[in-house]
């Protein structure tokens, strides 16, 4: 792909670096956290290192469900209120049942979550609703049921045992439990999406669906199976969000479906599909996480934080585009000199 | 043969006349759940308590249309609720105020449809960027702090009515656009044009339709009429706050999609559209009578949006069986000419 004549192989290097998301992703999270530094040297103290992986290890979680459905063009706005509700769910068996084993809660909640996604994929699959429309208004329909289930009460960090909420507290080698977790998903899921056949179609879906009907590729069950994974996966952010918060209400969750959306996108994973790595996604998440602890410590109040983040999706999106459009000249350019 | 009957049937009862039957079954269960429902003051209200939302469908239902969705519009509302607050907390005159808000609304939209049109980006990633975008704006100008002190003469215009009838006057406004909706999409080279872009663009494209004016157009439109909803509810409720319409923009979404404009582009009416608002608000109105929780109403929204595109989906594939049937019920017996012609 290298092999045209260039008069200097230092931008060439250049390029190649920045045509990776990845890379630049990792050089502008090192200089947000020099320059946040610089400004703030507790930016970098043990305590806010370990805050800053604990807020970021649930989202960057719900990035590979996300980025498994945007690969395929597909959205899973409905994450938010699935967490919201497994994360109530695991409290409340741990009240009804004290003493049952972490695992099991762990178990059941991902359970749950496999048949809420199951529900957005039996939609979408079998009615033929868009994702968007069919996880609209599923997003509402869970929250609502989970208002109306949870009716006003609340789970306290006193109800669960210490056990359970170690995970999103305890450290191994100077990292949390729970980032663990995150981090051992992470590389299951880069492998299995780059070397697995499995993994190949969600891309080849998204690059050309009616490529991937001719190549014998089964849409439909691939499809299916995303939105189960994005369910799942939420299952589990949820009895994790338990972890992490002790304290949960039918509130719970709510509105992180932007969040995970944005890091995802600005992780690289491309809103048009085809493109993108789980890992890309959990460094967008890291990434946007930085920018927050930032603004933070940079005293601007959280009020901008929202605006903030509908803005770099914005940007991600209309970079994504760019640079798909440029990609398309030059190959077009180079195409027209053979 | 009953089969060609019921599909004529099918055929010839439109969306519209369903949802006009739906809605008049809707009023009747209404009124015999709570005789209440059909009292004057009730219908004040209860087209009162949609009229934010009805405003929002229209320029909505032009944009599905055409096939774009915007899913910015409650936060469009919000932003301009928050905008009319700070403004009149500023002391600026109420009337300047009104057009400075419709005209960051008209920004909004603008700022949507060039990010559509010029980078080629799908609307549903950008609105839904925007969506964060503009609500974290109207956090950004007001915080959490609620505005109540607004003028009387026009609180009144929010909660009042018509005179001598039980119209809100929000409702009579929303009437009056409707119609002009109604004109410019049933009656105007500019509504066959969003039909020609839902159908097949490219097609458009080369029949000499400007795709990239009449999207911009759309959504500009939409945002301008999301923020007069935006100063319609401030009034209506005499306070401006960053979170007012939180989640409007599901039921905007379910009335367009229910009054039978379809995502795939290219179908669906102004009269659909009116016809599904009028039902969403009977029945929400008339489940709150009957004390059905704020919870389950959000529940029932939810599903309209879903059963709205499922049953189309479900007739539709039904209808292509049916045909399948028919056919190869024709082709065992020897084809008659008068079929052929068909």
């Amino acid at each position: 792909m290298m092999k045209e004549t260039t008069d200097n192989s230092g931008a060439q290097w250049l390029r190649v670096l920045l045509n990776s998301r990845e890379i630049s992703l990792l050089i502008l999270l090192a200089a947000l956290v020099l320059i946040t530094t610089a400004l703030n040297p507790r930016f970098l103290s043990a305590q806010s290192i370990k805050d800053l992986l604990l807020n970021v290890s649930i989202i960057a979680l719900l990035t590979i469900g996300q980025s498994i459905v945007i690969l395929m063009r597909q959205i899973d706005l409905s994450i938010s209120s699935i967490v919201g509700i497994t994360a109530f769910m695991s409290g409340t068996i741990f009240v009804n049942h004290p003493g049952t084993p972490t695992v099991v809660v762990i178990g059941v909640s991902m359970l749950a979550g496999l048949l809420l996604g199951g529900l957005n994929a039996a939609l979408i699959v079998w009615g033929r609703i868009p994702a968007l429309i069919t996880t609209l208004g599923t997003l509402y329909i869970f929250r609502g049921a989970n208002y109306a289930w949870v009716h006003g009460r609340q789970i306290n960090a006193a109800d669960i045992p210490s056990t359970f909420l170690s995970i999103g507290t305890s450290v191994f080698l100077g990292i949390p439990i729970l980032t663990w977790i995150v981090l051992l998903l992470l590389v299951f899921f880069s492998i299995s999406l780059r070397q697995y056949r499995g993994g190949r179609e969600y891309y080849a879906i998204g690059s050309n669906p009616n490529a991937a009907i001719l190549a014998g590729i089964n849409v439909n069950r691939r499809v299916a199976t995303g939105f189960l994974l994005s369910g799942m996966i939420a299952g589990l952010a949820g009895a994790l969000w338990l972890a992490r918060f002790g304290t949960v209400d039918a509130t719970a969750g709510t509105g992180i479906e932007l969040q995970v959306i944005t890091s995802t996108v600005v992780g690289g994973v491309a809103i048009t599909g085809g493109v993108g790595t789980v890992a890309g996604a959990a460094l967008g998440a890291l990434l946007m996480s930085v920018f927050s602890s930032t603004l933070v410590f940079l005293r601007v109040p959280s009020f901008w934080q929202q605006a903030f983040q509908g803005a770099m999706l914005l940007v991600a999106i209309a970079l994504d585009a760019y640079m798909a459009h440029r990609h398309a000249e030059r190959l077009r350019v180079k195409r027209s000199h053979v | 043969m009953s089969a060609p009957a019921t599909r004529r049937l099918t055929r010839r009862v439109s969306w519209e006349t369903l949802l006009a039957i739906l809605l008049v079954a809707a009023i009747a269960a209404g009124g015999i759940l709570n005789p209440d429902f059909l009292s004057a003051a009730n219908w004040t209200n209860l087209l009162a308590n949609f009229v934010e939302i009805a405003l929002m469908a229209l320029p909505l239902c032009l944009i599905v249309i055409a096939k774009e969705i915007d899913l910015s519009v409650a936060s469009i509302l919000g932003l301009s609720s928050a905008l009319l607050g700070v403004l009149w907390q500023a002391r600026v005159p109420m009337p300047i105020a009104i057009l400075l808000c419709l005209l960051a609304g008209a920004l909004a939209g603008a700022m949507n449809g060039y990010l559509i049109v010029r980078f080629g980006l799908p609307s549903l990633a950008v609105t839904i960027g925007t969506l964060g975008l503009y609500r974290g704006l109207a956090f950004v100008l007001l915080g959490d702090q609620a505005i109540a002190d607004f003028p009387p003469e026009y609180t009144e215009f929010g909660y009042g009515v018509v005179p001598f009838t039980f119209l809100p006057t929000p409702f009579a406004l929303f009437l009056l656009l409707a119609a002009v909706f109604w004109v410019l999409v049933h009656h105007t080279a500019f509504g066959r044009s969003l039909y020609a872009i839902g159908g097949n663009q490219t097609a458009a494209r080369f029949s000499g339709i400007n795709i990239n004016r009449t999207k911009m157009q759309l959504f500009v439109a939409s945002g301008i009429i999301s923020a007069l909803a935006g100063i319609i509810f401030t009034f209506r409720f005499a306070s401006a706050r960053a979170d007012n319409g939180t989640g409007f923009e599901l039921s905007a979404v379910a009335a367009v999609l229910l009054g039978g404009v379809t995502v795939q582009g290219g179908k669906g009416t102004v009269v659909g559209v009116v016809l599904s608002l009028l039902l969403i608000g009977v029945i929400n109105n008339a489940l709150t009578l009957v004390d059905v929780s704020n919870e389950i109403l959000t529940i029932v929204t939810g599903s309209l949006v879903i059963f709205s595109v499922l049953l189309p989906n479900f007739i539709a594939t039904a209808r292509e069986k049916l045909r399948v049937l028919a056919r190869q019920r024709q082709s065992a017996t020897p084809p008659s000419p008068s079929r052929q012609s068909s």
